[in-house]
This record gives C-alpha cells, sequence and structure tokens, in this order.
C-alpha cells in the first residue's frame, strides 16, 4: 500500500505545523463501540453493519480497560473458517497498536503507514480507552483545518491592499451555474477602476469585458477563476477555467453561435455574444482552449495615460 | 425628464424606490444581456422581460438609472433587493415592452 504522501519533510510547512499541532485526542471518535470478550462474534458483524464501523475494541464492562480488537478481517476470517458463531475472547487481535491521546496527529499518520491495521485504538495516560481513530477521522480534520486556511488565502488573495496610482491585482473565483453572484466580480473590478478615475469610455469596455469573461466561466465553464490587473498603461483581464474546452475556438468567436441551453437562454444568456463583445472592447484578446483540461481568455485594454 | 417622472407619464407600478434621480439620456429595450450590455448607452431606461437579478448586474456596470420591467412579469425580491444596493429603480408595466418603447420614444423626443 502506498504511503501518505504529506507526511515528508518536503510538505508545505503549513501541512507539517498543522500535523504536530493537532493532537490525536483532538482528532479521534471519543464514542467508541465495544464489546465484551464473551460477545459472539456474529453479534459484532452485526454491530458493524448497523453502525457502519469497520473494527470494534474488546473492553471491559465499563469500555476502559482494552484486551483487544476484532477488525472486518477476523469477522471475514471467521465467517470463512465457520467460526463465527464463537465468542471474541478466542479470536480477536489482541497484538494490539495503540496511540495515546496526548500525541501529535503525525503519530497517527505515521502509524496508518507503518502498520496494516484501518484504525488504532487511542488510550490516555492511565492506559484506559477513551477514543478510536481512522484514516476517515484524519481526513475530516485535516480537511477541515485546510479548508479553514485557503479561506483565510483567498480572503488575502481578493482582498489586496490598493493604493491610489500603484498597481493593482484582484482575483475572484467562478463557479459553475452560479448565478446568484454572478456579476459581483465584475462589479468588484469596475468599484476599484472608479476609485482610480478611469475615464469612462474605458471603463466601460473593461466593465463588458470582465462581465462577458465572468458570465462565460458561470454559464459554459466547468468553474475557474477570474483574474484582473491594473497597470499603469494597461488592463489585463483573465478568465482561466476548468474545462470542458472549446471544441472549436473560430466558431466560438462567431456572433450568434451558441452552446447556451435552454433554461440558461431564458435567463438572457447564451446569444453568442460574450466572446465577440469582449472581443471587440478588448486591445489584444487571446483565446486558449484544450478538451478536457480547460480555456484561457486573456484581454488586455490600453489606458489612456496622461501625458 | 428625470427617473421619478416615468411613473406618472407611463402609468407604472413602483417597484423599487430608492433610487438615483437622475437624467434621462435615452432608452434601450431588449431581453439578451449582452446585447444590452454592447449596446445599452449609458442613462437610458432599460425596457425588458428579464426579472431577475443578474439584469440588475448588467443595468449597474452599463449605467443604468431605471429597469422597466413589461408584460406584468413577476419580480423576485433578490432583484429588488439588488437594484436597492445599486440605487436602480424598477418599474413595472401590464403593457408589452413594444408599446412602452414606443411611448418612452416619443416622449423622449418631444423633451
Amino acid at each position: 500500500m502506498s504511503t501518505i504522501p504529506i507526511n515528508t519533510q518536503e510538505s508545505p510547512p503549513f501541512l507539517l505545523d498543522l500535523i504536530y499541532r493537532l493532537k490525536v485526542k483532538d482528532v479521534m471518535t471519543k464514542e467508541v463501540i465495544t464489546a465484551r470478550k464473551e460477545t459472539p462474534l456474529r453479534k459484532i458483524q452485526h454491530i458493524m453493519k448497523e453502525k457502519g464501523i469497520t473494527g470494534v475494541p474488546i473492553t471491559d464492562e465499563e469500555g476502559k480497560r482494552i484486551f483487544g480488537i476484532v477488525s472486518m478481517d477476523d469477522i471475514i476470517r471467521a465467517l470463512d473458517g465457520g467460526y463465527i458463531e464463537e465468542s471474541a475472547e478466542r479470536w480477536m487481535s489482541r497484538n494490539l497498536i495503540v496511540l495515546e491521546d496526548d500525541m501529535p496527529l503525525q503519530f497517527a499518520i505515521s502509524y496508518l503507514d507503518k502498520f496494516k491495521y484501518g484504525r488504532f485504538p487511542v488510550l490516555n495516560k492511565d492506559r484506559e480507552l477513551v477514543g478510536i481513530i481512522t484514516s476517515r477521522d484524519i481526513i475530516i480534520a485535516l480537511l477541515v483545518e485546510v479548508n479553514k486556511e485557503v479561506e483565510k488565502l483567498e480572503q488575502q488573495i481578493v482582498q489586496p491592499p490598493s493604493k491610489p496610482g500603484e498597481e493593482a491585482w484582484l482575483l475572484y473565483n467562478i463557479r459553475k451555474y452560479d448565478f446568484e453572484n454572478a456579476g459581483k466580480a465584475s462589479a468588484g473590478i469596475k468599484k476599484l477602476l472608479i476609485e482610480r478615475n478611469i475615464d469612462p469610455k474605458t471603463l466601460r469596455r473593461i466593465s463588458i469585458a470582465a462581465y462577458e469573461l465572468e458570465m462565460n466561466l458561470v454559464v459554459h465553464s466547468d468553474g475557474g477563476t477570474l483574474s484582473f490587473r491594473l497597470g499603469q498603461d494597461r488592463v489585463e483581464i483573465e478568465a482561466r477555467d476548468r474545462g470542458p474546452g472549446i471544441p472549436d475556438v473560430e466558431k466560438a468567436l462567431e456572433e450568434g453561435f451558441s452552446t447556451a441551453n435552454e433554461w440558461i437562454r431564458s435567463l438572457g444568456f447564451g446569444a453568442g455574444m460574450g466572446l465577440p463583445n469582449a472581443k471587440r472592447v478588448s486591445d489584444e484578446f487571446s483565446i486558449e482552449s484544450r478538451m478536457g483540461e480547460g480555456t484561457i481568455v486573456r484581454t488586455v485594454i490600453y489606458l489612456i495615460v496622461p501625458p | 425628464m428625470r427617473v421619478r417622472d416615468l411613473q406618472e407619464v407611463l402609468e407604472l407600478e413602483l417597484i423599487q424606490s430608492e433610487f438615483e434621480d437622475t437624467e434621462i439620456q435615452g432608452g434601450y429595450t431588449g431581453d439578451l444581456l449582452s446585447d444590452i450590455m454592447a449596446h445599452a448607452t449609458k442613462g437610458s431606461v432599460l425596457i425588458t422581460i428579464q426579472a431577475h437579478k443578474n439584469t440588475v448586474a448588467v443595468a449597474s456596470l452599463v449605467g443604468i438609472p431605471a429597469i422597466l420591467l413589461a408584460n406584468s412579469r413577476p419580480v423576485p425580491e433578490d432583484m429588488v433587493e439588488a437594484a436597492r444596493k445599486e440605487k436602480i429603480a424598477i418599474f413595472r408595466s401590464n403593457e408589452t415592452q413594444f408599446t412602452l418603447s414606443g411611448k418612452l420614444y416619443t416622449l423622449l423626443s418631444s423633451f
């Protein structure tokens, strides 16, 4: 089995920091479903099915002292060997590998790499069972933490400091069919340009290009980004998507040609004017598209620079 | 003629009343947002049946101060909300785009 690729020195410092900062007890499932030594394997099989779990620790009555664990593998072997009605005591895995609740999450990841087990019981310093940790728990915890971090980064990207006279840039994530937020990127771009006193005619051309490219992402792409850069003498807008790609770019640039479906047309989109409009208002315009990979549309509009 | 005058002269229902009462420069009739984007000029009234908030986004980018919805189109609340934020008026009429356009054209020509 391949190892989990985040547990190396080459990983981003944020991830390394994360897997050492999080403790096993922050990530583990605390409600542990246990069984007794005398519980028949058949009963454990039913517990697994009912609770959707793949391993049941065998403990004392209080569920604190752990003697062994019965995994899905043990159950399969029992079915195969015809001893599924027998009690857990004889057939449970006694060769237990456990984690301590105060260990960093990195230990759990490394144990998953080193041992073939899919779950590890977690004990506290008094050797009492306090939880169980699976790769699923780890995935969820990491996703939650990484999402928080990405959210922070995106906010920094979308709201960079912008001072009059200096270059500025904006980046927006655009989702497929998100008509709720459609137009927000273009509105943000327009707002910035108004603050910079861009002349009205140029402002309008930029607004058209931005809106058409934004709506193309919403209507036609599988999602992507709209980036905007305000330079000293030019504005650059780039729409970059994750697919599906344009089969015939020439055709897509023909006015009136559209692949939009009926309900999109009923909203007033898909008239086959998006790319032609964007091209018409641009001083420089280019499309790169690869089927199955995505499309990048770049436009440049020159600013009137006061002498 | 200013935006607030539209209600009376065209006998319209006022749907969104928090708007900038600017001078009307012209009009544009259409339902394709890209077409409106490309051809409507700043300060024009937009006569359309596209009653949703993407119309407000286009109006805002073009600099349209008033949206006039024909054929008694139902107006979703989020469109009204968006227009309020953008200070764009929304009016509604039971007449067709053809009739409204004709009336507005005559009015603007006589000013």
